[in-house]
């Protein structure tokens, strides 16, 4: 069975829904392991020894978080600028992540439609996630289609506990494609 | 008998301790303190105290004692960079006050031969007068100080040539004085130069090798008195050892000193031999004042006083011309010009062997020594007309004071203080390769640390001369970091005056302590105990389920907030009223900040639903 590793990345957990519901569907699954960023590094300092570590391990990479202003909370970039170094991730032996998948988990506030060519703004989730996307390819890891929830704002519970779920199973059948 | 010495020490201490407290007050410091209590209870004051040379004697030990801690602050590799102010600065300060003082003479009746006796002894200064002045007044790390210590070492070094030059000027017959070992015999010049040699080199070797070994079996065996008594027992064996061979004891001890200044006990020596030195060398002004026979000052005043103004007149006129050519600016070369204008200890030597000799009379010498020991209590106040009247007329006219200059750099850092605390800063300015000197006043911390490779002195830091000699002038930082806080004021407060350009670091333990170095003049302050308080606070926080990265803001938010209110408390330090309603006020700011914080987060998702349309 190939292993998850969901590399999270947000600010306050607890003020959270989504992803705090996402996380608790996940919880206990085989296979799959989260690891919250700001509560191991809340001084913003990375471990790089690690979180490569953690990544040799893992057969699916998932970067879990919120959209912030159309990118990831600062953790989560500091997290990507200082673990995938050169040598190792890519460029002239960076071999490490090679056949690696990568998912990117998101959670956006606007309903679907804000996220169009005709929509608020302007461009799709895809387009949005285009930087992560070239990422997971100079690494060498094939990048899968994201994890979308939108319109957290305003939304019911049947809705959030539905996408972790949702979720939880999208992660079990990707463990399973792996084999 | 018995009774006369304590009764004799009764007046000496009473007197001290009577007179010295007030000049120090009264800003006139204590060399003129002792000078007039020498005079108080002198044979023309209340003449409780009538043999005054005897102690004379005795008391010219503590310039021995003097010379041998301003060796131990002298490195040799300092010493050499001193090379050109000796020999250069020193030898025509010589020369040329001889030559004006000769010639004086000569055209007022003595003979060559007299006038060059007066000349040579009236050139020298007085290193006790002059040191203790300029270290008073923390000068002697300036470039004046440095001028005028070389100029002294120089004289020092020349009384041997002038021992050995005395004899060849009699022309009468000397008084035979069976009590006086040094001739002049030229027979046996070879072999005393070899003795000289044996033993000078002795010094340098045993100093090197042999005495370090000896010093930590003493320190070891963990009783503070034997090693002073073994301090005391090195400048008395070196200063005994200096005499059999003719040699001056100051000079001895000041090479021991010198060799002695690189070894790790260099600071505990230093403390050890300090009090004796200051003591001794007040009774050696003490008996300076003493002995000023003024019954010759009333029979010839107008003499005296003419021969008085002078001497000093000659003195100050030379040694400005040689200051001023060997580079000293303007400021630096009044201090040392008004440190070294008066007559030394050492004439009453000279003129004493001269007239056994047969080099001069004792009518000739009489008046002379009287008008060296006033040039020698004149020095006080004439610093004091420097500091007070002629500096503040020539900083008027002219604002802008010249830096003082500076040698090359030493460490950039001085630590003070190398217990838990000041090791961890050590550690981390060493791991970016940046090296420093480090102060501490345990001895065998000292010693662990120095087997670590580490350059760590023993010392008190509340002594500013060491900061000098620990590189203060030089040093970019100044980290404090003992326990006392009364000393880390003090020292605070000293560094600051003496030390414009070095920014200093400390820690303090509580709000008053922070308030009072704030005022001290310390540029960086942490509370000792404040950052890991709150960082085991965020321990207990994240224990008790918070998210950590909303404690580690809470705690920076707290600390800053902390930080604030501990500015607010600092204008109302002494009130407490007002500090207690301050403290109350900043609580309850606090605690609504940090609980609305977590509140005002909804739901995080939709935080910024401005992204995500209408």
């Amino acid at each position: 069975m190939a292993t998850v590793q969901i590399i999270y990345a947000h600010p306050d957990p607890a003020a959270s829904r989504v992803n705090k519901t996402m996380v608790a569907a996940v919880d206990g699954a085989p296979g799959i392991a989260v690891h919250d960023l700001y509560a191991a590094y809340p001084d913003f300092y990375v471990d790089v020894g690690r979180e490569k570590a953690l990544l040799a391990a893992a057969d699916i990479v998932v970067l879990q978080h919120p959209l912030y202003w159309y990118s990831a909370p600062a953790l989560m970039k500091e997290w990507i600028d200082r673990v995938l170094e050169r040598g190792w991730a890519y460029g002239k032996g960076g071999t490490a992540l090679q056949g690696k998948k990568m998912l990117s988990a998101i959670s956006a506030g606007g309903p679907p439609g804000a996220y169009e060519a005709e929509g608020y703004n302007k461009y799709s989730i895809d387009e949005f996630l285009r930087p992560f996307e070239r990422t997971a390819v100079l690494c060498g890891m094939d990048w899968l289609p994201p994890f979308v929830f939108q319109g957290a704002y305003g939304t019911d519970d049947t809705k959030v506990s539905d996408h972790g779920q949702g979720y939880r199973a999208h992660l079990i059948q990707l463990q399973g494609e792996g084999e | 008998m018995e009774g006369g010495v304590l009764l004799a020490a009764f007046f000496f201490l009473a007197a001290a301790v009577a007179v010295v407290p007030f000049a120090q007050r009264w800003g006139l410091g204590s060399v003129l303190g002792y000078l007039a209590a020498g005079v108080l209870i002198g044979p023309f004051g209340l003449k409780l105290v009538t043999n005054p040379t005897d102690i004379l004697h005795f008391a010219e030990f503590g310039v021995v004692m003097m010379l041998f801690l301003i060796g131990l602050e002298l490195e040799p590799a300092k010493l050499w960079r001193l090379r050109r102010p000796i020999v250069g600065l020193g030898g025509a300060q010589m020369l040329a006050t001889t030559a004006a003082i000769t010639s004086v003479a000569y055209f007022a009746g003595f003979t060559w031969q007299a006038g060059l006796a007066v000349g040579m002894a009236l050139a020298l200064s007085s290193t006790a007068i002059a040191l203790q002045t300029l270290s008073e007044r923390n000068l002697l790390g300036t470039a004046a100080g440095q001028s005028a210590f070389s100029v002294l070492l120089f004289q020092d070094v020349s009384v041997i040539l002038i021992l050995a030059i005395l004899p060849l000027l009699a022309v009468g017959t000397g008084v035979i004085d069976p009590e006086h070992p040094i001739d002049g015999d030229a027979v046996a010049g070879w072999i005393r130069a070899l003795t000289v040699v044996g033993v000078v080199a002795g010094i340098v070797v045993a100093g090197r090798y042999l005495l370090r070994p000896v010093f930590r079996f003493i320190a070891g065996s963990g009783s503070r008195e034997i090693f002073t008594a073994f301090s005391l027992l090195l400048v008395v064996g070196i200063a005994l050892a200096m005499q059999l061979i003719g040699l001056s004891p100051a000079l001895g001890t000041f090479l021991a000193g010198v060799v002695l200044a690189n070894s790790e006990y260099r600071l505990a020596l230093e403390s050890d031999i300090e009090p004796f030195k200051a003591l001794l060398l007040g009774l050696f002004f003490i008996s300076v004042g003493m002995s000023i026979q003024f019954d010759l000052v009333i029979e010839a005043p107008l003499q005296i006083a003419l021969l008085v103004a002078g001497l000093i007149a000659v003195k100050l006129v030379l040694l400005a011309i040689l200051g001023r050519v060997f580079g000293l600016g303007r400021d630096q070369n009044l201090v040392f010009t008004f440190a070294l204008a008066q007559g030394g200890e050492f004439a009453f030597v000279l003129f004493q062997f001269a007239t056994v000799e047969g080099a001069l009379t004792p009518e000739q010498t009489a008046p002379l020594v009287v008008v060296v020991a006033l040039t020698m209590a004149i020095t006080p106040l004439l610093m004091l007309l420097l500091e007070r009247v002629i500096q503040p007329a020539l900083a008027s006219a002219a604002p802008k004071r010249p830096d003082d200059e500076m040698e090359p750099q030493d460490n950039p850092v001085i630590i003070i203080g190398y217990g838990r605390f000041g090791q961890i800063i050590g550690r981390f300015l060493h791991a970016y390769g940046i090296e420093s000197t480090v102060l501490d006043n345990d001895p065998d911390h000292v010693e662990v640390l120095r087997r670590f490779g580490s350059s760590v002195f023993y010392g008190d830091a509340t002594r500013i001369d060491l900061l000098e000699s620990a590189g203060g002038d030089r040093a970019k930082l100044i980290v404090i970091a003992i326990d006392d806080v009364d000393k880390t004021v003090e020292a605070a407060g000293a560094i600051s005056e003496r030390f414009p350009k070095a920014k200093i670091l400390a820690r303090a333990r509580n709000r008053q302590e922070v308030y009072r170095l704030m005022d001290a003049g310390v540029h960086a302050l942490r509370r000792e105990t404040f950052d890991s308080a709150l960082s085991l606070a965020g321990e207990a926080m994240t224990m008790l389920g918070a998210h950590p990265y909303t404690v580690r803001r809470n705690m920076r938010l707290f600390a800053d907030h902390d930080e604030q209110a501990l500015a607010k408390g600092y204008e109302v330090q002494h009130d407490m009223e007002s500090q207690a309603s301050l403290a109350r006020q900043m609580r309850d700011e606090l605690a609504g900040i940090m609980q609305s914080d977590g509140a005002d987060e909804v739901d995080d998702d939709d935080r910024h639903q401005g992204w995500g349309g209408d």
